[in-house]
């Protein structure tokens, strides 16, 4: 019964094989538009940050966003740590960069008078948070039509597709196709992840791709003006404010890809020496 | 092995003293340097000295991180958060642990995978393998836990997922669910018991880990032949031949391990753990880590009630059935033959198995009613063809027939190929086949 049945088995563990490839190519597409990419220069292994970015990227967060979005992870002393985006080299402690000093000074934060014990508010320190914008998220709703704006620390990990898709998604707001029911306080992107056929008029097979979000177009050309002369098209706001939440989601990403290099050569040396004691040890004994 | 005498020799004064006191200098040499080892084990041998040190490495790491964490639902998300940013090197510890966890399990199917082919299960091993399927289970009860601390919309639903599946056992399922949950739901009660639980059971694993290794050392290694040791011929000491290529082995798995550290820590995990978990939203699409997948997938495949029992019950039944009859394996194979090098039609049984378990493991991660692909379309232009459950169910019936029918049934059918009377005329046989 041997080579009947090993033949037999061959056949299937090929045909297995086979099916396994081809099934993964004809999967259903999925609901939404990819991101595009936007060739960030923080990609790949020896990537890192624009420097110029990040700070364009906090001017749309602090002038656009932070009207709706919290970053409650981030404090002001982040702005300049090591890889942030007015980190000085002069200044190896954040809490003395003079840039984030004026920034923090900028804002005003909820305290006890420590003599009194009254409620206060006073100018926000280096070692502040950064404020966020509603008292509660009673609150975020009740000025969002019933959304809460997610907060942005860790948004670029929170999204599949990442920087790629807050870039994608910022830019790619569109009037909603002619067919598809959107509620007024609503709004069509096709990179948002939804399901779409409950509101679609038209022929089921053609269900557009997408989702609706509550967040009205946050940017536009000119939202902002960049002080490093930059043009503030609407895509190049987009990438900035990414590229700035990308770096607030793993503000060591930078020193953990410089560190990797230094591992892996030193395990490829290790791996070297192992190998050539490996053979002295072993010859003859094969 | 046992009947090995120990040569072990105290040479300074204090050696001695300890020896007629304690003798683990002697335990610990004759274990790890003059431990006699067949001379033809391969690179899948490597892979337990691999697991110890992924055991040590998840140990070292999780202590440390559990001196900044917060078991507390309304602050473990930003704990964790914070030790990634604040923490000294947090981001490394917190990075190693969680792909550390992925490499364990990925070390761990390999090393059970290379037991099932060359037949390590067999007398004498089969405490041997008992011990190592409690491992195993307790690395699940582990690694399950620790997913939910950092309390992720992810973390959160497993949570639900899985403890709701007590709920599925007749009778006393409900109360054991409260009483599991510490409460009527996946709350703060539940994430301080996983998290007291989580930082119990890897020394329960040390433990077994320790019992294991005792095992192994009374009955021998087994090597690619499945021959056992007949003469000294057969065997070379522990140290340096074991530990040296042990160690090119950890070494280049260590590569791999830092690429994923280093440079795609996110790779294995799921965007929507880093959502803090919020009850009232489910995500659309709760799946576990990969390495629980195929498990995920046999619970979903029971679709259907049989008599009274109900679909769920099934499922659940079949879960740990799946894991239940890796325990029984020693008893369920009837070959006379232990490695498959020497059985030419159950190896290829084997290939179907490791291709079913990948294929589960792939199913476990998709919607149950998505298509693997697609043949035709109906009347409405849907398109109509193999539905992931579907495949799910017929790899299913795989799995348990490859335990239940096909070991037990080719065992006894099989014409097996002639087996080398020792391990060197083995090594001969290859040297003069090399040398043509
Ligand atoms: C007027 C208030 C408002 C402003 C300004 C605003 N957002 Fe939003 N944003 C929202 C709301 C509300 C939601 C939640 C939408 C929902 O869940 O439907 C949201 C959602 C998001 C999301 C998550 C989308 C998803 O995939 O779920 C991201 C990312 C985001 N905003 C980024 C930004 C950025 C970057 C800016 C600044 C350029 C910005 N937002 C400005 C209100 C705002
Ligand atoms: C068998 C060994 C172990 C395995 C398989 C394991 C697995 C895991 C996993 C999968 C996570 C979730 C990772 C994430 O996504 O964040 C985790 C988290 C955690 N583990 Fe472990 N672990 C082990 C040992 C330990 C030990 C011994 C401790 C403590 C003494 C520990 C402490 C923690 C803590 C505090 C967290 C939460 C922090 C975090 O999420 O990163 N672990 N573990």
């Amino acid at each position: 019964m041997n080579s009947f049945m090993t033949k037999t088995l061959k056949v299937a563990a090929g045909l297995a094989l086979v099916v396994s490839l081809t099934a993964g190519a004809a999967m259903a597409s999925e609901g939404f538009k990819e991101p595009e990419d936007h060739h960030f220069t923080f990609e790949g292994p020896f990537g890192t940050f624009d420097q110029a970015q990040l700070q364009r990227g906090y001017k749309v967060y602090r002038e656009v966003c932070s009207a709706c979005h919290s970053m409650h992870l981030m404090s002001f002393r982040n702005l300049g740590q090591k890889g942030g985006p007015f980190y000085d080299p002069k200044y190896k402690n954040p809490n003395d960069n003079p840039v984030v000093k004026q920034i923090a000074s900028e804002f005003d934060v909820a305290d006890i008078d420590p003599d009194t014990g009254d409620e206060i508010t006073r100018k926000a320190t280096t070692s502040d948070r950064f404020p966020s914008p509603f008292k509660n998220e009673e609150a975020a709703k009740a000025s969002n039509s019933g959304a809460i704006p997610p907060d942005l620390s860790v948004i670029t990990k929170a999204r599949e597709g990442g920087a790629n898709y807050v870039a994608s998604m910022l830019a790619g707001f569109q009037p909603a196709p002619a067919g598809l029911e959107v509620a007024a306080t609503q709004h069509y992107n096709p990179y948002v992840h939804g399901a779409l056929a409950t509101s679609w008029k038209g022929d089921p097979h053609k269900v557009p791709l997408g989702g609706v979000l509550a967040m009205p177009p946050p940017l536009a050309d000119d939202k902002v003006a960049y002080d490093d002369g930059t043009k503030a098209t609407l895509k190049q706001e987009a990438q900035d404010v990414a590229a700035f939440l990308e770096w607030a989601s793993d503000p060591h990403a930078t020193e953990r890809k410089q560190m990797g290099v230094s591992v892996i050569l030193f395990l490829l040396l290790m791996a070297g020496v192992t190998y050539a004691a490996y053979r002295q040890v072993w010859r003859g004994k094969h | 092995m046992s009947d090995h005498p120990s040569t072990y020799e105290p040479k300074s004064g204090i050696e001695k003293w300890l020896d007629s006191r304690l003798p683990i200098v002697r335990l610990a040499y004759d274990s790890f340097v003059d431990y006699p080892t067949p001379k033809n084990l391969n690179y899948w041998w490597t892979f337990g000295g691999i697991l110890s040190l992924c055991l040590g490495v998840q140990i070292l790491t999780g202590i440390i991180l559990a001196m900044h964490y917060t078991a507390n639902a309304d602050l473990a998300f930003d704990s964790v958060e914070r030790i990634m940013r604040d923490v000294n090197y947090g981001w490394l510890i917190r990075y190693v642990h969680a792909n550390g966890a992925s490499m364990f399990f990925f070390a761990v199917y390999i090393h059970m995978f290379r037991g099932l082919y060359y037949g390590s299960y067999k007398a004498p091993r089969e405490v041997l393998w008992l011990l190592g399927c409690i491992i195993y289970f307790l690395m699940i009860a582990t690694a399950f836990m620790g997913y939910v601390l950092p309390w992720g919309q992810m973390s959160y639903y497993g949570a639900v997922v899985i403890t709701n599946l007590i709920g599925a056992i007749p009778v006393v399922g409900p109360s054991i669910l409260t009483w599991l949950q510490g409460g009527f739901a996946v709350d703060n009660p539940t994430l301080n018991r996983f998290f007291s639980l989580h930082y119990l059971l890897p020394f329960v694993i040390a433990g077994v880990v320790v019992l294991h290794i005792w095992a192994l050392h009374v009955v021998g290694q087994n090597n690619p032949t499945g021959v056992e040791i007949k003469s000294k011929e057969d065997t070379l000491p522990f140290t340096p031949y074991a530990t040296v290529k042990d160690g090119l082995a950890m070494i280049f798995f260590l590569i791999v391990f830092a690429v994923f550290v280093f440079f795609a820590p996110d790779a294995m995990g799921h965007a929507d753990n880093y959502v803090k978990a919020n009850p009232l939203q489910t995500p659309s699409h709760i799946v576990p880590e990969w390495y629980m997948l195929p498990f995920y997938a046999i619970l979903r495949a029971i679709t259907f009630d049989i008599g009274p029992i109900p679909a769920k019950l099934l499922g659940v039944t079949a879960m740990f059935g799946a894991i239940a009859l890796i325990f029984a394996l020693p008893w369920l194979d009837t070959s006379k033959v232990k490695s498959m090098r020497y059985r030419p039609v159950m190896r290829w049984f084997f290939v179907l198995f490791v291709l079913a378990c990948i294929g589960l493991g792939w199913c476990g991660g998709q919607l149950p009613d998505n298509l693997v692909f697609s043949i035709t379309t109906d009347a409405h232009g849907n398109p109509l063809g193999l539905k992931v459950v579907w495949l799910s169910q017929l790899l299913a019936v795989y799995y348990f027939a490859f335990f239940l029918i096909i070991m037990p049934w080719i065992g006894l059918k099989e014409d097996p190929l002639p087996v080398p009377a020792s391990i060197s005329e083995a090594v001969l046989a290859a040297h003069a086949k090399k040398k043509g």
